[in-house]
């Protein structure tokens, strides 16, 4: 291994040496867990996109690898430990990384974050919970009020299943209002925008997924509060459940991993790139065309904040008895 | 609105615009009939082209993508029995056995007439009716899918002819069974999966399609090559056959074509089904509009059979940009990556879009009926081509369907364990077909028992577990009305025969 990185640095010296500009870093492939045209997909490449154009990067690859909802591409990083390559991963590895080290599903895929190099969380997705335009409910105190009456008579639709991240979205608001997270209907559907037309054809109240899953549907629904600390600058007029009393802050991160035993300089380097990239114009561009979020959460930051969010998410399914 | 017509064909006849719905139109035509790559995974990947195009520009060679490869798919479901993608699997039940009968280039010009078809009367109904259609597909609730669901399901008897209805029964079960293998769609909880994350996400449609038709096909073909009775079928199949449609045929074309496309566009704009639905309707639907003699060829190569799915799965096409455009919502996959595309141009979907953007909502909707003659124009003199592929040689003609087969289904996921299930599958449907089991209504079965299972356990929960909303609301009681009389009277018929 040494001698192996021995080489490489030589071989990299020879190469900076005689080439005219300096990337930060010759080559990176990134391992993305799903199809393409998918969140994943979308980051990774788009990541890749900015630091080649923006001249940091020499040359980035992309490699798919679906299968076990990112259990897949993870296991093979653990396994192999690739060199020169990062996953891009988001919240569902902590989710995945709750359920499965519970021993709540056994087998070959009990995988976590601790098993991977975390390199840093570079942007992010907060939650959103939406009405319809002609819903009674003008913001998230008035569907708390109506809960307390009636609890059956708010259901609450999402784009996964129960236990996932739009469920522990709109349980968290919940939660906070003083309510029972365990008691609010929850009504699962296979994707954000058959849960959105769920919401409009009247069968549930409210909606709760990612803030990207409804910014396409403005039109139709109304935001009644995002998960964020303050307002987001691509929906200024959508308020936050902060700023109405329900202190809720989940941010659906996205980021990079390293296999397992990553060289500690190397990782550091990555990081690093990561968090130039989004002073870059090339990023600004990239980032506009997806409407994403910056967090740039590096290294010791960054695992920090998986540890926290392991803890309230723990605590949090527990009570939603799906763990 | 004519105002805002005149601003749509403007752009969608600028010379860029309509290289664009060209270039859309063949690559679409390419990638469908590539079997395992779908329209999805092709707009995925032309998302990075489109960035530096103006948002027009971009949707219309997305939307040229779209159709083009439900076009596309036909030819290879008709040619080798291999869907090209999972909206053309019903064109193969009676598109293959046409070819085989030496009919080729006759089935190819149907489903190309046919999807043609479909796809402008449905542009036609897009034009005048997108604002006022997204209330339609805002009126399905969980029960009514349910329910149009099982109205499917009884699509089932159109392969169930001449005492096979035992072995049709039995298919359904399995299909049904292989649809549970999985993450289950409403809790997390994992089922059949025996601990391989492999099989967590399920077994894809596609992959099962190509198990039990194309590979299965191929692998039959090669057991039975001795069979003598085989013998006379080889001569016919290296007979191409005329392109040209005799009076008969062409009367049964017109008349599948408005009913299938009306139906198929209305599917199309619900977000919860799809091309692949509304073929199959279509399809179970036709059958049981047509007279005796003619319910007798289904299946077997009748011309209504092949024409009412072409022209439905390209008709739910263009329905399905009634929720992208008027609603933003997404009904598929494919549709969802164009949203995605879309807001990334900084253009907010919606009833205000053909307002705010005229030039996008009305360019997209007339770059179609450009589309539509162009991939008339690129698929109808080619046919005499394209269908020599039937006239190779057998041993060269199965190797390159089990190639397209492998490499078809290892490029939509790149794991090489679907590769593994495909063949295991592909054995299991070999056997089933030389007893001549019935491989349709597994397909039918696996596309429609998820979705059924789904819709009913929401519709459970959003009723509080009570039964009460199969007859709640008047849409859910209409569908399941119509379902019932439909089988009663088909059983009705069958007794008094």
């Amino acid at each position: 291994m040494f001698k192996k990185l021995v080489k490489l640095v030589l071989a990299s010296l020879l190469f900076f040496s005689v080439s005219t500009t300096t990337f930060a870093m010759d080559k990176l492939h990134f391992l993305i867990g799903g199809g393409a045209g998918g969140g994943w997909d979308g980051t990774a490449r788009g990541t890749g996109e900015a630091l080649t154009k923006a001249g940091m990067l020499g040359s980035a690859s992309f490699e798919n690898m679906s299968g076990g909802g990112g259990g897949k591409a993870l296991a093979y990083l653990i396994n192999t430990k690739p060199e020169n390559t990062i996953l891009v991963q988001s919240t569902p590895l902590v989710l995945r990384s709750i359920t499965r080290h519970k021993g709540y599903v056994t087998g070959d895929d009990v995988l976590s974050y601790k098993d991977v190099t975390p390199i840093a969380g570079v942007i992010g997705d907060y939650g959103a919970i939406a009405v319809a335009k002609d819903s009674p409910f003008q913001n998230f105190a008035d569907v708390v009020a109506a809960y307390k009456k009636d609890p059956k008579s708010v259901k609450m639709a999402g784009g996964s299943v129960r236990g996932s991240m739009d469920h522990l979205i709109g349980a968290l608001a919940f939660q906070e209002a003083g309510a029972n997270p365990n008691d609010v209907i929850y009504v699962p559907y296979d994707a954000g925008g058959k849960a959105l037309a769920g919401l409009l054809s009247g069968e549930t109240q409210i909606l709760s997924t990612g803030l990207g899953e409804v910014m396409g549907a403005r039109d139709q629904v109304r935001i009644i509060g995002i998960t964020a600390p303050e307002r987001v600058s691509d929906a200024p007029e959508v308020p936050t459940l902060k700023e109405q009393g329900f202190d809720v802050q989940f941010v659906n991160w996205r980021g990079f991993f390293g296999p397992p035993g990553m060289d500690k300089g190397m990782k550091k380097q990555i990081a690093k790139m990561l968090g130039d990239i989004q002073k870059t114009p090339e990023w600004e561009a990239v980032r506009k065309r997806n409407a994403w979020v910056n967090i740039y959460n590096p290294d010791k930051k960054f695992v920090k904040f998986l540890k926290t969010q392991t803890k309230e998410m723990t605590a949090l399914m527990k009570k939603l008895g799906v763990i | 609105m004519i105002e805002g017509i005149l601003i749509g064909l403007q752009t969608a006849l600028s010379l860029k615009n309509i290289l664009m719905v060209v270039m859309g139109c063949f690559f679409g035509t390419i990638i469908g009939m590539l079997p395992g790559l779908g329209p999805m995974t092709a707009i995925a990947l032309m998302i990075p082209i489109t960035y530096g195009f103006e948002p027009a520009t971009g949707l219309i060679l997305m939307a040229g993508v779209y159709y083009g490869a439900v076009f596309g798919g036909s030819t290879s479901s008709i040619l080798i029995n291999a869907p090209g993608v999972p909206g053309t699997v019903a064109t193969a039940f009676d598109g293959y056995p046409m070819a085989q009968q030496g009919k080729a280039g006759k089935a190819l010009a149907i489903a190309a007439y046919s999807s043609f078809a479909g796809g402008t009367i449905s542009a036609i109904f897009l034009l005048f009716a997108a604002p006022s259609l997204s209330k339609v597909s805002l009126a399905f609730r969980s029960p009514d899918y349910f329910a149009l669901m099982v109205l499917g399901l009884t699509a089932v008897s159109a392969f169930s002819s001449k005492g096979q209805f035992l072995k049709a029964m039995m298919m359904v079960i399995l299909g049904l069974m292989l649809a549970t293998v999985g993450q289950d769609s409403l809790s997390d909880i994992t089922r059949f999966t025996f601990n391989n994350m492999n099989l967590t996400d399920g077994i894809s449609f596609v992959l099962v399609v190509m198990a039990t038709f194309a590979m299965s096909e191929a692998l039959t073909i090669i057991l039975k090559g001795k069979d003598p009775s085989r013998a006379t079928e080889k001569i016919s199949l290296s007979q191409l056959g005329s392109i040209k449609l005799d009076k008969d045929e062409r009367n049964k074309m017109l008349k599948s074509i408005p009913r299938s496309s009306v139906l198929g566009f209305l599917i199309g704009v619900l977000p919860g089904a799809g091309a692949t639905i509304a073929s199959f309707l279509a399809y179970g639907m036709e059958r049981n509009y047509v007279n005796e003699d003619e319910k007798k060829k289904f299946g077997k190569g009748s011309v209504h059979g092949l024409a009412a799915p072409e022209t439905a799965n390209n008709a739910a096409c263009s329905g399905s940009f009634v929720p992208l455009l008027t609603l933003g919502i997404p009904g598929s996959g494919t549709t969802a990556v164009m949203l995605g595309a879309l807001l990334g141009f900084g253009i907010q979907p919606g009833p205000r879009l053909y307002m705010t953007n005229p030039e996008i909502f009305w360019s997209v909707i007339m770059s179609m009926y450009i589309g539509m003659v162009i991939l008339l124009i690129l698929n109808l003199p080619l046919i005499p081509y394209i269908a020599r592929v039937l006239a190779t040689p057998k041993n060269f003609l199965i190797p390159l369907i089990l190639f397209f087969s492998v490499t078809g289904i290892y490029l939509m996921s790149f794991n090489n364990f679907d590769i593994f299930l495909m063949i295991g599958i592909a054995i299991v449907a070999t056997f089933l077909r030389l007893y001549n089991f019935p491989m349709a209504p597994l397909i039918l079965a696996f596309v429609l028992g998820g979705l059924i299972e789904e819709n009913l356990r929401r519709s459970l929960l959003i009723s509080d577990g009570s039964f009460s909303f199969l007859w709640d609301r008047p849409l859910t009681a209409v569908i399941f009305g119509g379902t019932i009389l439909l089988v009663s009277w088909q059983i009705y018929k069958s007794i008094k025969r």
